[in-house]
């Protein structure tokens, strides 16, 4: 219980003289992850819609696979993408590896089947009823997707909102494939894995602490924005 | 209003890669070290003042002596920086580096438990302390993660004329992890465990942990800076990570290195250009 | 309707139509034809198949054997419309759903907005353009699915049961409206299983009993004197 008051304090003490070096880390966690449930967003849903309304052999072992895909070991993923990236691998070219845009790399593989297996789910019931009438109303199989997409956005929102947090929480990726380097690739979750292991828990439970918050306070605006959305638009 | 929503979205994202790749224009060199040398807290005190001097960044990726080997072989990283000699030269041998600089030495220490079951506090031979531990079948901590320490911790065991692979059961817990974790895990445990000193000193978790034995030749922990071999990696940036190097070994790196005290206490000695 | 395109997709002939759905026939050995201009009504008791037969003709569903076929085409062509039981409407204001069947058709801009304006003031539901569709009451959706129609000015209207979940002035509405859509020149298909409607409104009938046609004639003619035992049964109500 000391180590958890002791924590609180700090973490308050933190957050209200703006640490720069914590902005700094919440800044790239924020960046990181907000870019890559945006890659994610313009990978998965089209494919979970495309998925939803299609009919073509394998779709019943894809929906499987896609909802397999969901429970992805971040650690596993990370090691993959380390692989792919390094000057060893086969896009070692780039130069990717220990940046931040490797991160982001990592966090669009792990998060593009949740997008895309929920939007799946969600398009798929809209499309049960809407399909005749749009059918009758000739539209074309892209232009239903599209019009479907648009129709659920308030419970896509949701889907992004479940992918931004699985990408934010997560630390077996972005460690491996970002080095956890001081100033250019720390962020929340591996500088709480890295002061856990330093022996620093007050630190580390602070920062778990505010990431907690910020996650707890996007999933409560979203939740707003849903209701808000509700009674507008029906 | 659909499209704007996306307009401005496209645009943030972009701003986003953009400012990355714009901190990305100062020169930098990636330096594989091992998790001991960053927990120190040492390269918060020395880079700041190489960066100074000479306006590289330095971005260090903190991992185990295995691992950062392996970086370097790999060439991800133009410089490594690790604390196994005989790995290090291996590792030269197998053509990955170009040549091995001796920086800085400190020592290990092994800590245990206040309560000492092994009764070995203020022994001043290691050797002993550990065939003592082995025997009483004491809890002992073990790295077991391919580190410069763990390479170190084997070392001792064969020195005590112990085969620990043969010899270890249930008391000997080997978590796979830094220094920092297994500390921990030690200091939950109330078991023995091989630490440097460095990470000793900088760690806060102690609980009933405390340094038993020290002192002994044995303990003697060398660092090696090593640049990776542009030949095999033309990607190295060899002239800024040569750079790194000079500066570890001349006067102002050494000075600097031992200017870093936690409480008064140096953590490491330099001792670059003798034969270690 | 008044639109400079003529599309010939009349008459729609059904022949030798079967559609199975599983173990089941739900439509046998169909032949219907849909005469233009008229006010066709298929009619039925629960699981005759009549909402199956609307949408055979409609085109949406394929027959098992048999053929349809539209003004001679195979393929169906564009200018048709249909209104389900349940109104289907996007997440979105009211002339936005206009815009939308407008924009599908090909129709956009200053063109498409007359429509919708002329639509929506046609059954009365301008005022309410810019509310949410979904949070208009059952009759107002309703309208607002038949004003879709509406403004794609279709050849041939299809209505599923569209009053069945209604109450009698909402009801009445709808059906004025669909009066007032044939009065423009467009073919009328309609199911119903409420004898009152249809005698108020058919001009010709399709009565299905169990998927097959039992009878196919003017309205008149049927509820004066039906040429099946089916036919009488089913005006004197007895369950079948």
């Amino acid at each position: 219980m000391d180590t958890i008051s002791q924590s609180l304090a700090l973490a308050v003490a933190m957050v209200a003289q703006l640490d720069p070096r914590l902005t700094a880390i919440v800044g790239l966690s924020l960046a990181v992850s907000l870019t890559s449930t945006l890659c994610s967003a313009v990978i998965g849903l089209p494919l979970g819609a495309a998925v939803a309304i299609g009919r073509f052999p394998g779709r019943a072992p894809l929906i499987v696979a896609l909802n397999a895909a969901m429970g992805l070991p971040p650690v596993v993923v990370g090691l993959f993408v380390y692989l792919l990236l390094s000057r060893a691998g086969p896009l070692g070219e780039l130069g990717l590896l220990f940046t931040p845009p490797a991160m982001v790399i990592a966090q669009t593989v792990l998060i593009v089947p949740i997008i895309a297996a929920l939007t799946r789910q969600i398009v798929e019931d809209a499309w049960r009823e809407y399909r005749e009438q749009l059918r009758s109303l000739d539209s074309t199989w892209l232009q239903s997707t599209l019009t479907l997409l648009w129709d659920t956005r308030w419970s896509l929102l949701t889907v992004l909102l479940a992918g931004f947090g699985r990408a934010a929480a997560e630390v077996g990726a972005v460690i491996i494939v970002g080095g956890n380097i001081d100033g250019v690739t720390r962020v929340m979750t591996t500088a709480i894995a890295l002061e856990t292991s330093k022996g620093d828990l007050p630190l580390a439970l602070g920062l778990g602490l505010i990431l907690i918050t910020l996650v707890f306070a996007l999933n409560v605006g979203a939740h707003l924005t849903r209701q808000w959305a509700r009674l507008r638009f029906g | 209003m659909r499209s704007s929503i996306f307009r401005h979205v496209l645009v943030c994202g972009a701003l986003c890669l953009f400012a990355a790749d714009a901190v990305a224009q100062q020169p930098f060199i990636v330096v594989a070290s091992t998790t001991s040398t960053e927990q120190s807290g040492l390269f918060k005190h020395l880079l700041p003042e190489f960066e100074k001097d000479t306006g590289i960044q330095v971005r260090v990726v903190a991992v185990g002596t295995g691992q950062a080997l392996d970086i370097g072989r790999r060439g991800d990283a133009d410089v490594v920086f690790v604390h196994d000699r005989a790995a290090e030269l291996k590792w030269l041998d197998e053509g990955h580096g170009v040549k091995r600089y001796p920086v800085m030495y400190n020592d290990f220490v092994l800590i245990g438990p206040q309560a000492d079951p092994a009764h070995v506090d203020g022994g001043k031979d290691i050797t002993v302390a550990l065939k003592t531990i082995a025997a009483a079948k004491a809890p002992f901590v073990s790295r077991a993660d391919n580190s410069g320490t763990h390479a170190a911790e084997l070392r001792l065991w064969k020195d005590a004329g112990i085969d620990i692979q043969r010899v270890k059961g249930p008391w000997y817990r080997e978590t796979g992890s830094g220094m920092g974790p297994a500390l921990n895990t030690a200091s939950a445990l109330g078991a023995y465990i091989l630490a440097d000193r460095g990470t000793w000193l900088n760690f806060q978790n102690r609980g009933p942990l405390r340094v038993l034995v020290e002192g002994d030749k044995r303990l003697f922990n060398q660092y090696g800076v090593m640049l990776v071999n542009p030949d095999k990696h033309p990607n190295v940036k060899k002239k800024l990570g040569q750079k790194f190097i000079d500066w570890l070994v001349s006067k102002r790196g050494q000075d600097a290195i031992a200017g870093y005290k936690i409480g008064g206490e140096p953590l490491f000695f330099p001792n670059a250009g003798t034969d270690s | 309707m008044g639109d400079a395109e003529i599309v010939q997709g009349l008459p729609i002939v059904a022949s030798g139509v079967d559609v199975v759905r599983g173990a089941t026939r739900v439509l046998r050995d169909i032949e219907v034809t849909i005469v233009p201009r008229a006010r066709t009504f298929i009619l039925g008791a629960n699981g005759a198949g009549k909402s199956m037969l609307l949408r055979v003709l409609h085109g949406l569903v394929e027959p098992t054997t048999g053929s349809v076929t539209w003004g001679g085409a195979t393929a169906r062509p564009p200018g048709q419309a249909m209104v389900f039981q349940r109104p289907v409407l996007l997440r979105r204001s009211v002339a936005a759903n206009v815009r939308h069947a407008l924009k599908l058709a090909g129709v956009r801009g200053p063109v498409a907005e007359r429509r919708i304006d002329d639509a929506l003031a046609s059954v009365g539901l301008r005022a309410l353009a810019g509310r949410p569709a979904r949070v208009l009451s059952g009759g107002e959706q309703q309208r607002l699915a038949l004003a879709r129609a509406w403004a794609l000015a279709p050849e041939v209207l299809f209505l599923d049961e569209p009053t069945a979940s209604l109450d009698p002035p909402s009801a009445r509405a709808v059906e004025a409206i669909v009066n007032e859509i044939h009065a423009l020149g467009t073919t009328i298909v309609m199911t119903t299983h409420q004898l009152a409607q249809a005698k108020r409104l058919a001009e010709h009938v399709v009565l299905l009993q169990e998927g097959r046609v039992a009878e196919h004639t003017d309205a008149a003619v049927f509820f004066r004197k039906p040429s099946s035992a089916y036919g009488q049964a089913f005006l004197e109500g007895e369950r079948l």
